[in-house]
Formats: structure tokens, sequence, C-alpha cells
């Protein structure tokens, strides 16, 4: 259950984010992008207060960043930002150590 | 316009940090008994979720203003402090290894922090010499 309820922290965190992020640069797209975002945020909320039932803020917290990497990946997929070797390197560095605080 | 990135950047962390400490306080009191939104909705739980609210809405003003991937990893600093933050006021264990762990996303956190980052502001109606004249 702990996972599940992880897998829906890191799953709606970044389809919001993507959705944010794209929608806030695009005057068009805010109609319809920032409420499926604020959904997805809303998925992510949910199954976080129920995480934080089951186990210790100093993993559920941590844990939750593994959504880093998916959105770095992303942003550079989707969004089309330059993302430098620094900031990817930074990216992957927060991901491990999430990782490692979270065993 | 800068500062206003960085300064925008700490609240929203310390926003992130005061709120999950507050709901995660909050939800290690609500009964067994309690339902999905029985736990929710006690009083600190409230205080918890309006803080939170506060970060998000802040946490999009500042997408607005800079790279996903900048916001995402330099943000990623307040998933430290709330460990430490479980670790000091929830009385949590942390073993070695997640310090270990802690240490390596704040060294990622910071090395992401000194790359040079794009501002981008909010999007206009695009004006082109090929308008329809009025």
């Amino acid at each position: 259950m702990k996972w599940l309820y992880l897998a829906g922290i890191v799953g709606g965190t970044v389809c919001s984010d993507l959705l944010q992020s794209h929608g806030m640069r695009q005057g068009n797209g805010r109609a319809w992008k920032l409420p499926v975002a604020v959904f997805f945020m809303a998925i992510s909320f949910f199954s976080f207060t129920q995480l934080l039932r089951i186990a210790p803020l100093s993993f559920a917290v941590p844990a939750s960043a593994a959504s880093i990497a998916f959105d770095t990946v992303l942003a550079r997929v989707v969004l089309k930002e330059k993302v430098e070797f620094r900031r990817w390197a930074g990216a992957i560095l927060v991901a491990g150590g999430v990782v490692l605080l979270a065993q | 316009m800068r500062l206003r990135v960085w300064l925008l950047t700490i609240v929203v962390v310390l926003a992130n940090v005061g709120g999950n400490a507050i709901l995660g306080y909050a939800m290690k009191q609500a009964p067994a008994t309690a339902g999905v939104i029985g736990s929710i909705l006690q009083p600190v739980a409230i205080l918890g979720i309006v803080v939170l609210t506060a970060w998000m809405l802040l946490r999009m003003r500042l997408l607005g203003l800079a790279d996903l991937s900048f916001v995402v990893p330099v943000t990623a600093v307040g998933y430290v402090l709330s460990a430490l933050a479980g670790v000091l006021l929830l009385h949590e264990h942390v073993p070695l290894r997640g310090w270990i762990g802690t240490v390596i996303i704040m060294a990622g956190a910071t090395l992401t922090g000194l790359t040079e980052h794009s501002e981008k502001p909010l999007a206009t109606p695009a004006r082109s010499g090929k308008e329809r004249p009025r």
C-alpha cells in the first residue's frame, strides 16, 4: 500500500508540473491545462496525506522526490527546455540521494 | 529580476517544509478509525493544508518565471529540510545511509543552483508584420 500511495504522489506531481509549466507560459493554454494540473495535484496530495499516516515524514517527503528525475527528463523531451550538463548532474545527484534517504 | 526569482524560491521552500511538518504531525495524531476525509479535517491538518496551498500557488508563480528544470531541483532542498523536521520535531529516526543521502541531495541542489537559468516572461499575444490591418 505504501508504494501505491508513492506512485500516486510521483505520477500526480509529474503530470501537474508539466501542465503548470506549459500552461503558465502559454496564455491560451491556461484554460484547460491549469485546472487539469490542479486535478493531478489533488491526486498527489491525497496520496501524500495517506502515506503520512503509515510512513514517517522523513521517508514520505524524500521518497516523493523521485519525481525530480522524471520531471527533468520530461522538461527536456516534452517542454523542449535547454538542460545543460551541470543541471543534469545536479538532478541525478538529487535523485540518487533521495533513493539513499528512502532506504 | 534574478533576485526576485531567488527570494521567491526561498519562500517556496520554507512554505513546503513548514506545511509538510505540520501535516505530518497532524496525520500521526489522527485516530486510526478516522477515514481519509476525517483525518484531513482536523484543525492542525487544515493549517498544514493552508500552508501547502500557499506553497502551491507560489510555486506556480515561480514556474512561470523560471525553467521547470531549474525550479524542481533547486527547491529539492525542501525534501532534506522536511526530513530534518521529521527528526527534530516528530522524533523520527533516520539511519546513517539516510544522512548520506541528505548530503548528496544538498550537493545536487547546490550544483543545479550554480548553473545559469533562463527566466521566461508570461506569454503575451504574438505580434508580427503579417497581422491583418484593421
